[in-house]
């Protein structure tokens, strides 16, 4: 089996990989914010609300974890236009469909969090005359963010990973540049081992940044 | 019934107070007064209602029925009688009135010291960042902690802890301190620190409502001592007549036969 590797057409075409990393990592950026809004207000109404309240957000949850990302990721590019009248770019319905799907995964981690926060912290909140709204804001989200960092780090690396589905409806970040230049040069095991370093490279990257956050916030135990 | 010498006017006055957990009663009709300047020691068997007791004077648990007040003013809910609950704004204002330490501390673990302390000061009392740091300062002081105001409660001993528990409890200046077995959590080594602030507080005329296990201490500081068998007021007196191994009172000379066996 002669395959020399020549990685030349992949760097004339480093362009498309470079662009798509920084679109992949834009994707992520914004989806997961949003996400974190999403599963911190859901989080904080599921443990203060009634059953109904409750069973609602349960039910999105398990539906989203239970439907792979790449049929969401269809069904609101694809289906959702059709339904309703809505316009919108395949960037921007990617954008939208990341974000429901981390907030889902997100209230998880978040409400975990708020649940393991000591009963006894609380109550010293309440005896020292903190108003609920101040429990929650100086006792129970710092301390449930000490505790979750870890999980939500693991998240956050995984969900930019997620982005490579956006290859699907033909977003072009990373893995649609991966796909584009192995159409045009057919150099696939080059190009895909480079696209794999680059995905590898950039998660130990975010890794190391979210392990000195963590580091911080550990010392402060 | 005696009293201490200096103690004043009634200030936290429990009337008949019973409280059910399902269907399991906790506290049956309990009454007792603490006078200004008065330190009340609470004792009696494990599961008898102790700190439950303390939690309902600050609200941390509801009650059923009777009334708490203190100052005059109804714990809890609207008027005496009602069962409707305040506010949750009132009731926080309410807390603020009333300083409570824990057995376990209970310290804020992202807080430094003076961190824990300055909290309250801030959000609830309204204080300036450098009017709060000063007092919390004063406090961390008067607890013999000055140099560990910067210290994360991880970086600080059980008994430390605990004295930073009550320096944030007394900063906040509450007509009335309950203390919930804050020395049972201790190696033995650091429970005197601990009571000696714990007296020293009394010496200054705080107004405090304390269980403990430590009877030795609780003989020594005590104005009155109240114990408590089956949810109910067993027995109210002076120390000395109430820790009397002569005792009349059936329940009490069990446990205390049963204390003096296990701890001596
Ligand atoms: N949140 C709760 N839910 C149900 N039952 C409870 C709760 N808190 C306390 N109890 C029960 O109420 C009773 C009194 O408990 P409490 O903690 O007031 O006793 P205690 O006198 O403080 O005991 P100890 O000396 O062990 O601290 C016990 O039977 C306990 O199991
Ligand atoms: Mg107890």
């Amino acid at each position: 089996m002669g395959y020399a590797l020549n990685f030349n057409l992949i760097w004339r075409h480093f362009d498309k990989l470079w662009g798509g990393l920084l679109l992949s990592l834009e994707l992520a950026v914004i989806s997961i914010a949003i996400g974190v809004v999403i599963g911190l207000v859901l989080a904080v109404w599921y443990v203060s609300a009634g059953r109904v309240v409750r069973a609602v957000i349960a039910a999105y949850v398990e539906f989203i974890r239970n439907v792979p990302l790449i049929l969401l990721v269809y069904l609101v590019f694809y289906g959702l236009p059709t339904v309703v009248d809505l316009a919108y770019s395949a960037p921007t319905s990617f954008v939208l469909t990341l974000s429901v799907y981390s907030g889902a995964y997100l209230v998880e981690v978040f409400r975990s969090g708020l649940e393991a926060v000591p009963r006894g912290q609380l109550d010293a909140g309440k005896a020292i005359g903190l108003t609920p709204w101040q429990r929650l804001l100086h006792v129970r989200l710092p301390t449930m963010l000490r505790i979750t960092l870890p999980a939500l780090s693991n998240t956050f690396i995984s969900l930019f990973k997620d982005t490579s589905i956006a290859s699907v409806i033909s977003v072009p970040e990373l893995t649609f540049g991966a796909q584009w230049i192995n159409f045009n040069t057919f150099r696939i095991v080059e190009v895909y081992l480079v696209t794999t370093a680059m995905y590898l490279v950039t998660g130990y990257i975010m890794l190391f940044g979210l392990r000195l956050v963590e580091r911080r916030f550990r010392a402060a135990r | 019934m005696s009293e201490a010498p200096n103690a004043g006017p009634v200030l936290l006055d429990v009337r008949d107070v019973s409280k059910a957990f399902g269907t399991v009663e906790v506290l049956r009709s309990v009454s007792l007064q603490v006078k200004r300047g008065e330190v009340v020691t609470v004792i009696g068997p494990s599961g008898s209602g102790k700190t439950t007791l303390l939690r309902c004077v600050n609200f941390l648990e509801s009650y059923d029925s009777g009334s708490i007040r203190i100052d005059g003013n109804e714990v809890g809910y609207r008027e005496a009688g009602t069962r409707q609950r305040r506010r949750e704004r009132d009731l926080a204002a309410m807390r603020a009135e009333t300083g409570m330490v824990f057995q376990s501390f209970n310290l804020f673990p992202h807080l430094t010291a003076a961190g824990n302390i300055m909290l309250g000061l801030t959000k609830v009392r309204g204080k300036k960042e450098a009017e709060a740091r000063s007092i919390a300062e004063h406090w961390l002081g008067r607890v013999g902690l000055a140099h560990k105001a910067d210290s994360l409660p991880a970086e600080l001993s059980g008994g430390q802890q605990q004295r930073v528990g009550i320096a944030r409890a007394v900063a906040m200046e509450p007509k009335i301190l309950l203390l919930d077995e804050i020395t049972s959590a201790l190696d033995p080594e650091l429970v005197g620190e601990v009571l000696a602030v714990v007296r020293s507080l009394a010496e200054d005329g705080m107004t405090m409502l304390m269980v403990t296990h430590e009877m030795a201490f609780a003989r020594d500081a005590s104005s009155r001592i109240v114990f408590m068998a089956d949810g109910g007021v067993s027995a109210v007196g002076p120390p000395k007549e109430i820790l009397a191994a002569e005792t009349t009172n059936e329940r009490l000379r069990t446990f205390l036969a049963r204390f003096r066996a296990s701890h001596f």
